[in-house]
């Protein structure tokens, strides 16, 4: 993630790239005349994004939805993996069932979810949480278990307290993989919260994009369809990239991955 | 100044052991049974082959093991004493002052009194300038000075190294030594000093123990005949080359 060269020689040539990819695709649609319910216009994607205002809203709903997921996934994500660490016959007995989170697929569990759950925001808001908890846990634990034995004996040697050596040593020699993490969790959780509104949003008439994915399908608006995967995508790049901000900012002084 | 002390306030302590075994888990025999005593305020190095248990033997004088039978003696509290590893074990994401602190920390000594303590333990090892760099940004011997003024800051009564400069340059290791002996004779402290160097064990205490290979059994026990001054040049001189051959033909003899 190092910058190197200038600010222009680093943003002219993805800009570059998705200009031509812009071009290719308009003049494909021209070439080929093909209707705009299979594949629209790139003006009329760009043309949706700047002027449909439900786009929006939508983007709030699945923004809050993924945001409120990504936040339980890093709470709970090390609060569990802290439970974890501190057995290793909790560790035994627990770590089997936290993948779980990894392996189920979620499309099945979502319409149970909606059906025990009053069906809004909360069901959503799961959904994102299980398909994003796991690579916290995991990743968090692996940085606690990999603290530093030498430094373990040091407390030890200075009387400090179970919570002083949580709290000045392991927490912190986790956090370079807690921050690993939150990076995936930040995509899964918009995932997650796409995929449940699939299902979820249908019913509820919330809008969050993935509803609008499938409205649009439905109505032959492909504009719109390509516009809310487009803001989907976006709304997973901010996460990431914020996500990335704080690791570096918090880790910078003295880790090698932010050197 | 309450940083000042004197020798009588941070005088060593005392250590006995008695018929000190210990094994590792899968049974294999790491100390057969030893036994010695040293006074308060003597520099004790324990000279012996890689392996050997040395390690095991600082260990269990820390408290950080319990050994197999046998009792070790030591007239203080687990606070009074202080332990040096291999390397400097730092906390990366503090820097050197913080570092330092984070003993009387662990301790609850209060705040103001924690700056002033690791200032001048930081002082006291020729770090005034560094010290609020952080670990990444110091050269090797930089952070093993800043581990010795971790763990002279709560001016132990027993300090504990094992093999604490083994991994640095000569020259760094000799500077390193010599620091460390004027910190030994300013403070009164007992020090223990796991090595395997000869020259380093002879420069440095009044006294070594040198041990067989595993299972380690003590080899020879002798006073270092050499005066109290030591500067870097006595090196060179012959009553050290001495003291040197007579520790060598120990390790030998201590050889399976």
């Amino acid at each position: 993630m190092r910058a190197s060269g200038s600010l222009t020689s680093r943003i002219l040539p993805p800009v570059l790239v998705l200009a031509g990819v812009l071009v290719i695709w308009d003049l494909y649609v021209r070439v080929t005349h093909t209707p705009d319910f299979l594949l629209p216009m790139p003006t009329a994607v760009i043309r949706s994004l700047f002027t449909d205002r439900r786009l929006l809203s939508s983007l709030g709903w699945t923004a809050l939805a993924a945001l409120s997921g990504f936040v339980a996934s890093g709470v709970f994500g090390v609060l569990i993996a802290i439970a974890l660490s501190a057995s290793p016959i909790l560790r035994r007995a627990f770590f089997p069932y936290t993948l779980f989170f990894q392996t189920v697929p979620i499309v099945a569990i979502a319409p149970m979810l909606l059906f025990w759950l009053t069906p809004g925001l909360e069901p959503v808001v799961l959904c994102a949480f299980i398909v994003s908890v796991f690579p916290v846990i995991a990743n968090t634990l692996a940085g606690l278990m990999a603290t530093d034995p030498a430094l373990i004996d040091l407390f030890r040697l200075y009387g400090a307290r179970p919570l002083a050596g949580l709290w000045k040593l392991r927490l912190p020699s986790a956090l370079p993989g807690i921050f690993t993490g939150l990076r995936i969790a930040a995509g899964l959780s918009v995932i997650g919260t796409i995929v449940a509104e699939f299902l979820v949003g249908q019913i509820v008439g919330e809008v969050g994009l993935g509803v609008r994915v499938v409205g649009g399908i439905h109505d032959s608006h492909m504009d719109e369809v390509f516009a809310a995967a487009i803001l989907a995508s976006l709304l997973g790049l901010a996460m990431f990239g914020a996500v990335n901000l704080a690791a570096h900012l918090t880790l910078r002084r003295w880790h090698a991955s932010e050197r | 100044m309450h940083r000042m002390q004197n020798r009588v306030e941070g005088a060593g302590i005392a250590i006995q052991m008695r018929g000190v075994r210990h094994a590792y888990d899968n049974a294999v025999s790491v100390l057969d049974g030893l036994d010695f005593e040293t006074p308060a305020g003597q520099f004790l190095a324990i000279l012996g082959p890689s392996g050997c248990g040395k390690s095991t033997l600082l260990r269990l004088i820390a408290g950080l093991d319990r050994p197999r039978s046998g009792s070790i003696h030591a007239a203080v509290r687990s606070s009074g004493i202080a332990y040096v590893f291999q390397d400097a074990h730092l906390l990366p994401w503090r820097s050197a002052l913080q570092n330092v602190a984070l003993p009387l920390e662990l301790m609850h000594v209060p705040r103001g009194r924690r700056a002033d303590a690791a200032r001048s333990a930081l002082e006291q090892v020729g770090l005034s300038d560094a010290m609020d760099r952080f670990p990444n940004q110091l050269s090797g011997g930089m952070r093993m000075r800043v581990s010795l003024a971790r763990a002279m800051v709560t001016r132990p009564k027993l300090l504990l190294l094992d093999e604490p400069f083994a991994a640095l340059d000569e020259l760094t290791r000799e500077r390193l030594d010599e620091q460390l002996r004027d910190l030994w004779r300013a403070s009164g402290m007992t020090v223990i000093f796991v090595t395997h160097s000869t020259t380093e064990a002879a420069f440095l205490a009044e006294r070594a123990i040198v041990l067989s290979a595993r299972p380690a059994r003590i080899v020879e026990d002798r006073a270092i005949a050499l005066p109290p001054d030591r500067a870097g040049a006595i090196r060179a001189t012959p009553p050290f080359v001495a003291e040197v051959r007579a520790l060598y033909g120990a390790l030998e003899r201590g050889e399976p």
